[in-house]
C-alpha cells in the first residue's frame, strides 16, 4: 500500500528494512464459491501488487469471464490455467506472492474441488497459518470441518476463521458470533494456538487491509494487520539441532566439507555432534559459506560443515548434538495422505523419501483410515487416492527423525511408486515402533562374498516373467540344467510349487499378488546372500514388484528375463488348461483374462517364444550371463 | 541463540541453494540455463554459494539466437572467464541457414530459435535436469509451476501430469529420456531480485542502468537500434532517449523504458513506484491470454 511506502527516510535505510523483512506462508482453503479468490486478488490489488497493464488485462477479462457484473473480478486474477478458466474453476495449488513494508507473504491457493485434499495437503505442508473461509450464509459446512482437520493434520498452528459476505446478511453481528461458536465448538479438540475470526467481505474489501466502518460492533484486526503482527515461531525456539546431509562437497584433497540446510535448532563452531545412524563423533571444524566462516548457524540456513576429524558421513546421514538425538528406527507408525491415482497396496515395496534419504517401505499394517468429515476411524483394507490412513511403515533401512510434533523436516516424508515415479502419497510420522537406536547391525564374519567365494561363482537372480504358458518354466529348468553342467550352483523358485508351501496361505487378489512376490524376492535374496544363481519363474504380473525385487539385491545381480508370447498363443497352448477355465469364468483373477499383465519395458533379456526353440532360447540365456560376467564362457 | 526467523531474503536464497544441491546430489547431468538477464545473474551467484568452495559443478548453457545485445554477449563471455565457468552456446544452425528471424517471422521465430533450439541443445547434452530463473510472480500460469518440473521424453510439460511438493520434500526421480526443469527462483518476485542484487552487490549487464541509446518508437513501445540489422520503417530516424531495460531477450523484441534509474537503488526505488509488470517489454507475451501456457506445453522455458 502506498501509505506503507511513506515516510521512510533514506533509500538506504528502507533497502535494508526490506531485507530484514519476515516472511510469513499462509495457505486459504475454503468450499467453491466462498470467495477465495476474490479474497487473495483483493489482497494483491490493494497492496499495489498489480501493475498497470494487468490492470488493463483483469478490466477487459472481468467484462468476458466475470461474475461481478460490470464490476472487477479479483476472482480473475489468480485463476491462472486456460482449460481451467474455460471451466470456472481452479483445480491446483498456486502460489502467489505480495509484502508491505512489514512482512512478505507467500500463499498457497487451494481450491475446494475434489482433489482438495491432495491439494491442501501441499499448501499446507509449507504454511505457518492458514485462513478458512466460510460463507456467511451458510456458516461451518462439512467442508469446513475437514479444511480444519487437514490444516491441524499439517501440523498448522494458527488459524484465521474469514466469515466472508458478511455485506449478504446484512453486517449481522449475530450470525458471524452463532458461526464462530460452531467453529470453536469442533475445533477445540485441534487445540490450535490462535484461532481468529474476522467478519469480511472480500468482494467489497471490509476488514481485508483496514478496519471496515459498516461493522463498528467487530473490534478485532482487518486480516493484514493480523497477517502482519502474528508472532510465528520461526526457527522453533529451543527445537534439538538437526542438520541432514544432503551432498558431500570435496573438491579436493584437502577439503571435505558437508552441505545441508539446518532442519531444526542451531549449531556453533565447536560444538560436538553425533551421525544419528552410526553414533560417531566429530567437532564442527568450520561453518563455510562463500561470505566467509560463520560463527552460529540456524534452522533454514543453507550452509557446509567441516568437521575436525574423518568420519563416515553421506548423503542422508542426519547430524545432531549428542544430548539431543533424533530416534532411530525402521519401523514407524504415521499417517498417510493417499495422492497417488491407483490405491495402497499394503505389503508393496515404495520407495520413502525423508530429509535427504530415500529407503524401501512397505505398509506393514493399515490400522484404520479417517473419515474426516465426522473424523471417526474406520477399518480399512487399502487407501485410494484423497483418503487419509494410519498406518505402520517398515523400512529397508533405518532412517533418523523426529515425531512430526516437533520437527515437520524431519517428521515427514513421501511416498514415491517405483516404476511410475510418481509421488503416491504424503507421511507424517507420528513415533517410532522399535527403537533400533541401540541395535547396531550386526557385521557377520562369513559373508556373501565369502560364501560367493567358496563356491566359485558370482551370484545373481534370474527372474522369469511371463503370462501363463508363455513357456517360463520349461525355459528357466533348461537354463537351470545348462549351468549344473557348467557346475554352477543354482536353485529355481517356481510359481506353483511355491504356492503349495511357502505361500500356501496366499490367493490371487491384486494384495496377494504383490504379497506373494514380495515373499519370493525375500528368498531369493536370502540364496542370493547364499552365493547362489537362483532363477525364478513366476508370472510377476506388476512391474513395481519386479522393480522391487530389483531393487532388494545389489546392482547388476537381477536380470529380468521376458518370457514373451502373445496371450492368444498362450491361450492357445494351455497346457494346464487354466485359460479354459479362466473363460468360462471357473478361475476369478486370471493374468491376461481378468487381471492385468503388464509388459517389461526394458528386460534384460526378451525372448520371443514364437520364433525360437525353447533351446535356443535357454542358450540365450546363458549367453547374456556370460556376457554380465556371471558366469565364465 | 536468536529466534528472530531469518529475514526474507536470506530464507529465499537458503532455498534457492537447497533446491541446486538437491539437483546435483540425485542428477547424473545437470546444466544451469543462462540467459545473461537479471534472474540468470542471481542464479548464478546463487550456484557459486552452493557449491563453494567448489565451483559449480555444472555447465551453463546459453541459448544464442544471434540477434542478443551485444552487451549481454561482451557481460556473458567475461562472466564466464571471471568464474571460470564451463559456458556452451548453442544456437539453431537449421533455423539459422533458413534465415528465421525476429522482422519477418514473428512467433515463428521464437519457435525456431528459442524453444526448438532450447530442445535441441538439451537432447544433445542428455542433460536429465535443467535449471531455470522462472519465477511463479511473472506470469498467472506459472502461478502453479512446480519447482521441479516434470517433462516427457519429447521435453512437453503437461500441467495436468505435475506431481505434488509437499514440504522440501522433491521427488527427482526419472526415467531415461525424461527430465526436469528446475526453477530455484520460483518464490521470488522481481522486486526480490533487485534487492538481492543490491544487497549482494551482483554484477548484471549494464544496459539495466538509465543511458543515452539510439531507440526508434514503434507502436508505443522503445526499441534499441543495437547494430545494423535492424530495419526501420519508412519514415522512422533513431534518437537518443535516456533508457533502460527491465528485462533482456532479442534487441528487436525488448521494449525499453524510458528512465533516469542509473543505479541500483535507483532501480530498486522506481521498482517500487513502478506501475507496470515487466512482462510489458516482453513482447512476445503480447498475444492472446493463455499464449504462455501454450508455449509451455510445447517446450519453451
Ligand atoms: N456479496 C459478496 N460476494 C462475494 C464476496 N466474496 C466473493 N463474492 C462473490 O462470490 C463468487 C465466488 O467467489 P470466488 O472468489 O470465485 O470463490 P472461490 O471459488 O472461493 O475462489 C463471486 O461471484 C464473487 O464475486 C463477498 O464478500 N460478498
Amino acid at each position: 500500500m502506498a501509505h506503507r511506502l511513506e515516510g521512510i527516510a533514506g533509500l538506504s535505510a528502507f533497502v535494508a528494512a526490506h531485507e530484514g523483512k519476515s516472511l510469513l506462508r499462509f495457505l486459504t482453503c475454503g468450499s467453491v464459491d466462498d470467495g477465495k479468490s476474490t479474497l487473495i486478488g483483493r489482497l494483491l490489488y490493494d497492496t499495489k501488487r498489480l501493475f498497470e497493464d494487468q490492470l488493463v488485462r483483469l478490466k477487459s477479462d472481468s467484462a468476458k469471464y466475470g461474475t461481478n457484473g460490470s464490476g472487477i473480478d479479483f476472482a480473475l486474477l489468480v485463476d491462472g490455467l486456460q482449460a481451467e478458466r474455460e471451466q470456472g474453476i481452479t483445480i491446483d495449488v498456486a502460489y502467489r506472492y505480495f509484502a508491505t513494508d512489514r512482512r512478505r507473504f507467500i500463499v498457497a491457493d487451494t481450491p475446494g474441488h475434489e482433489q482438495y485434499t491432495r491439494n491442501m495437503a501441499t499448501g499446507a505442508s509449507t504454511a505457518d497459518l492458514a485462513v478458512l473461509l466460510v460463507d456467511a450464509r451458510h456458516g461451518i459446512l462439512r467442508q469446513t470441518r475437514r479444511h480444519a482437520y487437514i490444516v491441524s493434520l499439517l501440523g498448522i498452528r494458527h488459524v484465521v476463521l474469514a466469515v466472508n459476505k458478511i455485506d449478504l446478511v446484512g453486517f449481522d453481528q449475530d450470525r458471524f458470533q452463532s458461526i464462530v461458536r460452531d467453529f470453536n465448538e469442533f475445533a477445540a479438540a485441534f487445540r490450535f494456538e490462535s484461532v481468529t475470526a474476522i467478519p469480511m467481505s472480500a468482494r467489497d474489501g471490509d476488514n481485508v487491509i483496514a478496519r471496515s466502518p459498516r461493522m463498528p460492533w467487530y473490534a478485532g484486526p482487518a486480516l493484514l494487520d493480523h497477517l502482519e503482527e502474528i508472532a510465528i515461531d520461526g526457527n522453533g525456539e529451543g527445537a534439538a539441532f538437526r542438520f541432514p546431509v544432503q551432498w558431500v562437497n570435496r573438491p579436493d584433497l584437502t577439503f571435505r566439507g558437508y552441505a545441508g540446510t539446518v532442519a531444526g535448532g542451531s549449531v556453533k563452531a565447536g560444538d560436538e555432534v553425533v551421525v544419528a545412524r552410526t553414533g560417531e563423533t566429530a567437532r564442527i571444524a568450520r561453518i563455510v559459506t562463500m561470505d566467509g566462516d560463520l560463527p552460529a548457524a540456524e534452522t533454514g540456513q543453507s550452509v557446509t560443515l567441516t568437521l575436525d576429524r574423518e568420519i563416515d558421513a553421506s548423503r542422508g546421514d542426519v547430524l545432531a548434538l549428542p544430548a539431543r538425538r533424533p530416534e532411530v528406527s525402521d519401523q514407524v507408525a504415521a499417517h498417510l495422505i493417499w495422492m497417488g491415482q491407483e490405491e495402497l497396496l499394503p505389503g508393496r515395496s515404495y520407495l520413502l523419501k525423508a530429509g535427504s534419504r530415500t529407503v524401501g517401505a512397505a505398509v506393514t499394517e493399515l490400522k484404520h483410515r479417517i473419515e474426516i468429515e465426522t473424523f471417526a476411524t474406520l477399518a480399512a483394507k487399502t487407501l485410494a487416492l484423497n483418503d487419509i490412513g494410519f498406518c505402520n511403515l517398515s523400512l529397508s533401512e533405518p532412517i533418523a527423525f523426529d515425531p512430526y510434533d516437533e520437527n515437520r523436516a524431519t517428521g515427514s516424508f513421501i511416498l514415491i511408486d517405483r516404476f511410475t515415479n510418481a509421488t503416491v502419497a504424503a507421511g507424517m510420522i507420528r513415533f517410532g515402533l522399535r527403537r533400533a537406536s541401540n541395535i547396531h547391525w550386526q557385521a557377520l564374519d562369513v559373508n556373501k562374498e565369502a560364501r560367493a567365494a567358496s563356491l566359485g561363482q558370482r551370484p545373481a537372480i534370474l527372474w522369469f516373467t511371463g503370462l501363463s504358458g508363455a513357456g517360463k518354466s520349461t525355459i528357466a529348468n533348461l537354463v537351470e540344467k545348462k549351468l549344473h553342467l557348467m557346475g554352477r550352483h543354482t536353485y529355481l523358485l517356481d510359481g506353483d510349487n511355491v504356492r503349495h508351501g511357502l505361500n500356501r496361505d496366499l490367493g490371487f487378489t491384486d494384495a496377494d499378488r504383490v504379497e506373494n512376490i514380495r515373499r519370493v524376492a525375500e528368498t531369493a535374496k536370502l540364496f542370493v546372500d547364499a552365493g547362489l544363481i537362483v532363477l525364478v519363474s513366476f508370472i510377476s504380473p506388476f512391474r513395481s514388484e519386479r522393480e522391487m525385487a530389483r531393487g532388494i539385491v545389489r546392482e547388476g545381480e537381477f536380470f529380468e528375463v521376458f518370457v514373451e508370447a502373445p496371450l492368444a498363443v498362450a491361450e492357445e497352448r494351455d497346457p494346464k488348461g487354466l485359460y479354459k477355465k479362466a473363460r468360462a469364468g471357473e478361475i476369478k483373477n486370471f493374468t491376461g483374462i481378468s487381471s492385468p499383465y503388464e509388459e517389461p519395458l526394458n528386460p534384460d533379456v526378451r525372448l520371443d517364444t514364437t520364433s525360437a526353440s525353447a533351446e535356443i532360447l535357454a542358450e540365450r540365456v546363458i549367453e547374456h550371463l556370460v556376457r554380465a560376467g556371471k558366469i565364465p564362457r | 541463540m536468536s529466534s528472530e526467523p531469518l529475514p526474507h531474503l536470506r530464507r529465499l536464497e537458503s532455498e534457492a541453494i537447497f533446491i541446486m544441491r538437491e539437483v546435483v546430489a540425485t542428477f547424473e547431468r545437470p546444466v544451469m540455463l543462462y540467459s545473461i538477464g537479471k534472474d540468470s545473474s542471481v542464479m548464478l551467484h546463487l550456484a557459486r554459494k552452493a557449491f563453494h568452495p567448489a565451483p559449480p559443478p555444472f555447465p551453463f548453457l546459453h541459448i544464442d539466437t544471434t540477434w542478443k545485445f551485444r552487451e549481454m554477449i561482451r557481460f556473458r563471455d567475461d562472466a564466464a572467464r571471471r568464474y571460470r565457468l564451463d559456458l556452451r552456446v548453442h544456437t539453431n544452425r537449421d533455423g539459422l541457414a533458413r534465415g528465421i528471424n525476429p522482422f519477418d517471422h514473428g512467433p515463428l521465430y521464437t519457435q525456431v530459435m528459442k524453444t526448438e533450439a532450447l530442445k535441441q541443445a538439451l537432447a544433445a547434452g542428455r542433460y536429465d535436469a535443467a535449471f531455470g530463473g522462472a519465477r511463479r510472480d511473472e506470469e498467472k500460469s506459472r502461478a502453479k509451476e512446480r519447482v521441479f518440473s516434470f517433462r516427457s521424453a519429447s521435453q512437453a510439460w503437461d500441467p495436468k501430469n505435475q506431481r505434488p511438493e509437499l514440504w522440501s520434500l522433491y521427488n527427482t526421480r526419472v526415467r531415461p529420456g525424461e527430465s526436469i526443469r528446475v526453477f530455484p527462483l520460483s518464490n521470488w518476485t522481481e522486486l526480490d531480485i533487485w534487492q538481492y542484487i543490491l544487497a549482494e552487490d551482483i554484477p548484471i549487464v549494464p544496459l539495466y542502468f538509465a543511458a543515452e541509446r539510439p531507440v526508434v518508437e514503434r507502436g508505443g513501445q522503445l526499441i534499441m537500434v543495437d547494430d545494423e540489422r535492424m530495419r526501420l520503417l519508412p519514415g522512422e530516424v533513431p534518437q537518443k532517449r535516456r533508457i533502460r531495460f527491465r528485462t533482456l531477450g532479442c534487441y528487436p523484441l525488448t521494449a525499453a523504458v524510458e528512465s533516469d534509474a542509473a543505479t541500483l537503488p535507483e532501480i530498486v526505488a522506481e521498482m517500487f513506484a513502478a506501475r507496470t509488470s515487466e512482462r510489458e517489454g516482453r513482447l512476445i507475451d503480447h498475444d492472446e491470454a493463455g499464449a504462455m501456457e501454450m508455449k509451455k506445453r510445447e517446450g519453451y522455458f
